[in-house]
């Protein structure tokens, strides 16, 4: 099936509350798929198409601030106007998902697939100080399993998790293992999970109240304080990517999502040449696996990353490697996909020359 | 005869009991004050703290949450019928409502208002309609009157340039997905025992998922006006009413 049918299924195997979305291309299969199945007659999940995605992600928040596992997907226009929405759920550090299926820009752009909202997404599209917790799928398997991980990581830790993906991996049809059923959590379960959430006041406790306001600037540095200590726990315990053949390179491609499958093509390729290529692929983009990219920097001759964009991810790849090496970008605009051929001449005429 | 008026039988009044200690942040003479005491006594006579989810807007209800001892949610300017779409769904026996001001559910928040009403949420609005943003400083607002003087329509408001009063409430009943729509005052106490019924039929609407309700509170901002609180009521009776009459606008 489609990566966008994929995260549908997923969602309603995983006992989600609900799905409040607007459509756009290119991910309204999500949406559609979620009105076919009907889950609300099956798993009591809501699903509402909403009258636009600023309606969209504050129903997210309503559900969330309720704490229950709730989400919503768009594609870049759509996410350009949930940044407020996405800066409140983080402020109020509220668990959700959200996933943006990436289409050219910038404006009304093109409905072809494009990675070029990294930096909307990573480094805080929306105001204040604020971190997203980012997984980059590369395959259908991966937009499924991402739906359970995300949520797994947006009540661990409190905070809104997003799937950053593209027009090739949510259309793209493949093999997918959907996870195994699984009920809704009850209101009891709710409240014992998330003790802050509005469900009602009980007499045993005081009000809960979800809100992003503290007028004292004191206050308010400690709320931040406090939500920066939390992303640098994120930090330290959920960075995730994946190595592929760099225990034997001469040159490391850093590329994420289908970045990575061209890549991974690319690799091949340039083997069949004599030339020895790694690839990195981050899984998490926020936090960024940093590390092993500076360890690898030294053992190489140059760091090419493959994205999508006039070249976004390389600041973080330059940032990780701090001067050790060459890093070069190589990206197509504006919806066109490199091909894997495309990728071997720039890493020779860049890197190698 | 006793007389002690700590004697519960002597008891005529008191303060509701949700109404917490916090010292309002609200100008004296603000209707806002006598709302949530209102929304307080009804939410404890009806039994419904337990069963209560309330949004609070962007504006000088901003903190109503401090005040009233139930569970709040603090929307974004405007999304609060979003918000309360959300909750009312995913929690179906809760009692919902969202207590917004005019430019929060008729300026920046019109088309969650609208939509959500379509939709026939069944979900409370109470909107309280003073014809001025009161928190930023008395700027105008859709429902200032025509030649009304605020902060950002220093010579009064001119309908050639800024439009025309924007009766919402109007627009609202016309939706068929709102089961009641009426605008009350709080300016006498006969009017406040009406608009406490009113508010609390809206309650009762939302529990029995009839559709959406929206009670419009035609209120004073004395401050944002620069009168006096007494002279703020009369100015709002000869002024504000023609424009906007109290009354039921639909009920079904």
């Amino acid at each position: 099936m489609k990566g966008n049918e994929a995260v549908a299924h997923a969602a309603i195997r995983l006992g989600v509350d609900g799905y409040f979305g607007y459509p756009i291309t290119p991910q309204s299969e999500i949406l559609e798929t979620l009105m076919a199945e009907a889950p609300w007659k099956t798993t009591g999940m809501v699903v509402l198409q909403a009258e636009s995605e600023t309606a969209s992600i504050n129903m997210v928040y309503g559900g969330a601030g309720c704490g229950k596992a709730v989400m919503t997907s768009s594609s870049s226009p759509g996410l350009s106007l949930m940044q407020e929405g996405l800066s409140y759920l983080a402020a109020g550090s509220l668990p959700c998902l959200v996933i943006n299926v990436m289409r050219g820009g910038p404006g009304l752009g093109t409905i072809q697939p494009s990675q070029s909202d990294y930096f909307q997404t990573v480094k805080g599209g929306g105001h204040g100080d604020y971190k997203m917790v980012t997984l980059a799928p590369a395959s259908v398997q991966e937009m499924s399993d991402f739906v359970g991980l995300g949520f797994e990581l947006a009540f661990k830790h409190s905070t809104p998790v997003m799937i950053l993906t593209d027009g090739v991996i949510g259309q793209m049809m493949e093999k997918v293992k959907l996870p195994e059923f699984r009920r809704r959590r009850t209101e009891e379960e709710i409240r014992k999970q998330c003790p802050w959430a509005t469900l009602g006041k009980t007499p045993d406790r005081k009000p809960n109240i979800i809100t992003t306001l503290e007028l004292d600037a004191h206050a308010m540095e400690r709320i931040n304080i406090n939500l920066q200590e939390k992303y640098r726990k994120i930090e330290e315990s959920e960075i995730r990517y994946q190595e592929i053949d760099c225990d034997d390179m001469d040159y490391l491609i850093v590329a994420f999502g289908s970045a990575a499958r061209i890549s991974q093509k690319a690799a091949e390729l340039a083997k069949a040449e004599g030339i020895k290529v790694g690839i990195i692929r981050p899984i998490t983009l926020w936090p960024y696996p940093s590390d092993i990219i500076n360890q690898y920097a030294s053992k190489v001759k140059g760091i090419l990353t493959v994205e999508f964009n006039a070249g976004q991810m390389v600041e973080d790849v330059r940032l990780a490697v701090n001067g050790k090496v060459p890093v070069e970008h190589f990206g197509r605009l504006g919806g066109i996909i490199p091909t894997p051929f495309e990728v071997v001449s720039a890493l020779k005429q860049k890197l190698i020359k | 005869m006793n007389t002690s008026i700590v004697d519960p039988k002597n008891l005529v009044y008191a303060k509701p009991e949700l109404m917490n200690d916090n010292q309002m942040h609200y100008c004296p003479g603000c209707s806002h004050g006598v709302v949530h005491k209102l929304i307080a006594e009804i939410i404890d006579e009806m039994g419904l703290r337990e069963k209560t989810i309330a949004i609070a807007p962007v504006g000088c209800a901003v903190f109503a949450y401090d005040y009233v001892d139930i569970d709040w949610q603090e929307a974004a300017h405007g999304r609060a019928p979003a918000v309360a779409t959300a909750i009312k769904r995913l929690c179906p026996d809760k009692m919902v409502f969202t207590y917004q001001g005019d430019g929060d559910l008729a300026a920046i928040g019109t088309a969650e208002t609208i939509h959500a009403a379509n939709r026939g949420e069944n979900i409370a609005i109470i909107f309280i309609n003073n014809g001025i943003y009161g928190m930023t400083g008395g700027q105008m607002a859709p429902t200032t009157l025509s030649k009304m003087k605020t902060s950002t329509t220093p010579n009064g408001r001119d309908t050639y340039e800024n439009g025309y009063p924007l009766k919402i409430t109007d627009l609202l009943a016309q939706l068929e997905g709102v089961c009641f729509a009426t605008r009350q005052s709080v300016h006498t106490a006969p009017a406040v025992k009406k608009a406490k019924r009113m508010i609390a039929k809206a309650f009762q609407n939302s529990l029995d998922g009839k559709g959406t309700s929206i009670v419009e509170i035609v209120s004073t901002c004395n401050a944002g006006w620069k009168m006096t609180p007494a002279g703020a009521n009369d100015w709002m009776v000869d002024n504000m009413f023609p424009v906007y009459p109290i009354g039921d606008l639909k009920d079904i």
